[in-house]
């Protein structure tokens, strides 16, 4: 059980450059967004929400159908298909078929999946050399770090971070423009793309009636990784499925407005198995890895299977209060913000970091944004109720929830309740904002101070609203 | 147990069944809609959206047209062409500097990676986003509209479609066509370093495409 990284919040709190790296970065974003969805830039968006939701319902409601139907198509245009129950069979398999088909150098494009299982960090301790081409990923892997947000994973980096880093692992002349930033990193791995033998991927959408995977992004990174070298490597989690090809009319049309407020993306990639008769290039081999590592366990529970309609565009992050205080690297996996939040401790079992699902204001502004609708604030009351049972099963948290059962009796009898009341706003002094933290000291003693530590209650007035409607129904002389 | 079969097992074990099902019902309908617009109004949606994202359209009376336009743009800058058959109409090779790429992989990819401009056609267009659809075939390979700094796509006109619903009704399984179906939208581009918009990252900084 991890305790909530108090002392790593406060220092990313107290960083001002940080703090308005995360808000600008995130404000511009949420513009993009709203600007994105405006109905003289979109049809209906609130229907594509609506249908988006619909269409990943009934796809992860019948998952072991389209699965088995992506299966048939990725075959029968001569890809393979691999199934992993977890990150280790996954890494293995990149592993034992980089030794047999002599890989020397991976290129990789970004891709959340790979990062769940440290992917990077096993290729190179079996010195396979592999190198991230999207230009955050790639800067996060010269620095060793894991990405910062879903959709801009070196969000919290400054133009000045960067020139440090190249000068000092690329031994390149210092420059500090973004520009001229992106151009060495596009000398240096260009050489890459070209002499690689093997190209990874990840997939925004695996679609079961094509047989193919979908990959959306701006930089042409994941096109060059999926052309270039003689194999590809999709690694995908196996809720990214989809039905059917036309499903994209949809889809397409909400991911790239939520995440970025484009109306799609520079390019959009749709890839079934590999390079065919008459075709000139692209790869010779073409692998599918669909990857469990928990997310069946997701399944089991009706009103929490909907984290896996996710499909990664990150609004949820830029819209959330808590992100955008704490950012990025403050929560326990890869996966930030509110979507984090939900499926974490879904993975992991929810006593891993238990204070996660209450790191939150309920503020609801996930849902609001979210294009597949997925009821984030209620799987996350739900994940509350579950970690409170685990605890109260371990016997934590006796006294709170005697507390709230005293209190329920009482608010369950009006007479008592007014007892109470009268007896609380005669008993104790208080302050106009404070009551409760005025208590006397001995009654502040744990577990109560900790208790009141994040919460109070206004002091009761001098008389209760019932006495008042009691005087005045009198003066009227009603009864 | 392999590990298809019990991922398998326990996706159907979560869901509370013990077999497989058949096609199952329910699946809504495609939200499938394609709209009347007529092809002037077509061509203006499609450079406007285009232009937003800094690529340049061009339209073109005729194929000799075209061809001037792309002299004119290349400017004596060398470039390696798609085979598609369009092109050949167009007279683009006879534009100097222009070379055709062929089919043998490694030499094209080689062209590519060293010459200023790759110029191709496109199957279809999308006025809605300003895109690019390109199928991969023995007409046009992948890499020519993406590892040169400057990509000019030569388009006849009635391959402008609306948007993304009348692709997927005249192509609702892509992969039956290609292994590869790839839309471009504006030149190549990020935002990763503070949020600050750079063109040309790993594809094409610059795109023209001429309506023919």
């Amino acid at each position: 059980m991890n305790p909530i990284p108090v002392d790593a919040i406060k220092n990313t709190l107290a960083d001002a450059r940080l703090q308005n790296a995360i808000y600008s970065s995130t404000a511009r974003l949420m513009d993009k967004r709203a600007h994105a969805i405006e109905p003289g830039a979109i049809d209906d968006f609130q229907g594509l929400r609506t249908q988006a939701n619909a269409i990943k319902r009934h796809a992860i409601d019948n998952l072991d159908y389209y699965l088995e139907e992506l299966e048939r198509n990725v075959m029968a245009r001569g890809g393979k298909v691999v199934w992993c129950r977890d990150a280790g069979e996954a890494v293995q398999f990149v592993l034992q078929l980089s030794r047999e088909k002599g890989v020397k150098r991976i290129v990789k494009s970004k891709s959340m999946t790979t990062e769940e299982i440290d992917l990077n960090e096993h290729l190179e301790h079996a010195q396979i050399e592999v190198v991230e081409t999207d230009l955050g990923e790639y800067i996060l892997q010269l620095a060793h770090e894991k990405p910062y947000h879903i959709v801009a994973p070196a969000l919290h980096k400054t133009r000045y971070d960067v020139a440090d880093l190249f000068t000092e692992t690329l031994k390149v002349e210092r420059v500090e423009e973004p520009e001229q930033q992106t151009q060495v990193a596009r000398r240096v791995l260009r050489e890459k793309f070209i002499t690689a033998d093997l190209g990874i991927t990840g997939a925004n959408f695996l679609v079961a009636d094509s047989g193919a995977i979908v990959l959306v992004e701006n930089e042409g990174n994941a096109r060059l990784s999926s052309s270039a070298p003689r194999i590809q490597i999709a690694i995908a989690g196996l809720e990214k499925i989809i039905p059917r090809a036309q499903d994209l009319a949809t889809f397409l049309k909400v991911l790239g407005r939520s995440a970025t407020g484009q109306p799609l993306t520079v390019y959009t990639s749709f890839l079934s198995g590999p390079r065919r008769g008459g075709e000139i290039d692209g790869p010779e081999e073409f692998y599918l890895v669909l990857m469990d590592n928990g997310r069946t366990r997701l399944l089991a529970d009706e009103g929490k299977r909907q984290s896996l309609y996710c499909i990664r565009c990150g609004a949820c992050l830029n819209h959330c209060p808590v992100y955008r205080k704490i950012g990025g690297h403050n929560y326990p996996w890869v996966y930030s913000g509110p979507i984090g939040a939900i499926i974490s401790p879904q993975f992991h079992g929810v006593t891993q970091d238990p204070w996660l699902p209450f790191a939150s204001s309920l503020c609801g502004a996930c849902a609001e944004v979210c294009p597949v609708k997925i009821d984030i604030p209620q799987v996350l009351l739900d994940l509350r109720s579950d970690i409170t049972q685990a605890k109260r099963k371990e016997g934590a948290g006796k006294w709170e929830h005697r507390g709230f059962r005293l209190f329920s009796y009482v608010m369950r009898r009006p007479k008592l309740y007014e007892m109470a009341s009268a007896m609380a706003a005669s008993v104790f002094p208080g302050s106009r904002d404070k009551w409760l933290r005025t208590l006397p000291r001995l009654l502040r003693l744990p577990p109560i101070a900790g208790w009141l530590s994040q919460r109070d209650l206004p002091p009761p007035p001098e008389r209760s609203f019932r006495s008042l409607w009691r005087e005045r129904q009198r003066a009227k002389g009603g009864n | 147990m392999s590990a298809r079969e019990e991922i398998l097992t326990r996706i159907r074990a979560s869901l509370g069944r013990a077999n497989a099902t058949g096609a199952p019902a329910g699946l809504p309908p495609a939200r499938i809609v394609i709209p009347d617009v007529p092809v002037e109004r077509r061509i203006e949606k499609f450079t406007a959206a285009l232009e937003k994202l800094n690529g340049k359209v061009h339209r073109a009376t005729s194929r000799d047209d075209a061809r001037e336009y792309v002299a004119r743009l290349l400017n004596g800058r060398t470039a390696v062409t798609s085979n598609a058959p369009f092109l050949a109409e167009c007279g683009v090779h006879s534009i100097p500097n222009v070379t055709a790429g062929g089919s043998d992989r490694l030499p094209l990819r080689d062209m590519c990676a060293t010459l200023d401009a790759g110029i191709t056609s496109a199957d279809y267009a999308l006025s809605d986003t300003g895109s690019l659809v390109m199928i991969s075939s023995n007409e046009e390979a992948r890499l020519v509209s993406l590892l040169p700094l400057l990509h000019i796509a030569v388009v006849p006109l009635d391959r402008l479609l609306t948007g993304l619903d009348e692709l997927y009704s005249i192509l609702p399984v892509p992969s039956d066509r290609s292994s590869s179906m790839v839309f471009i939208t504006g030149p190549s581009r990020t935002a990763d370093i503070e949020q600050i918009l750079v063109r040309g990252v790993h594809g094409p900084g610059e795109i023209h495409v001429v309506l023919v």
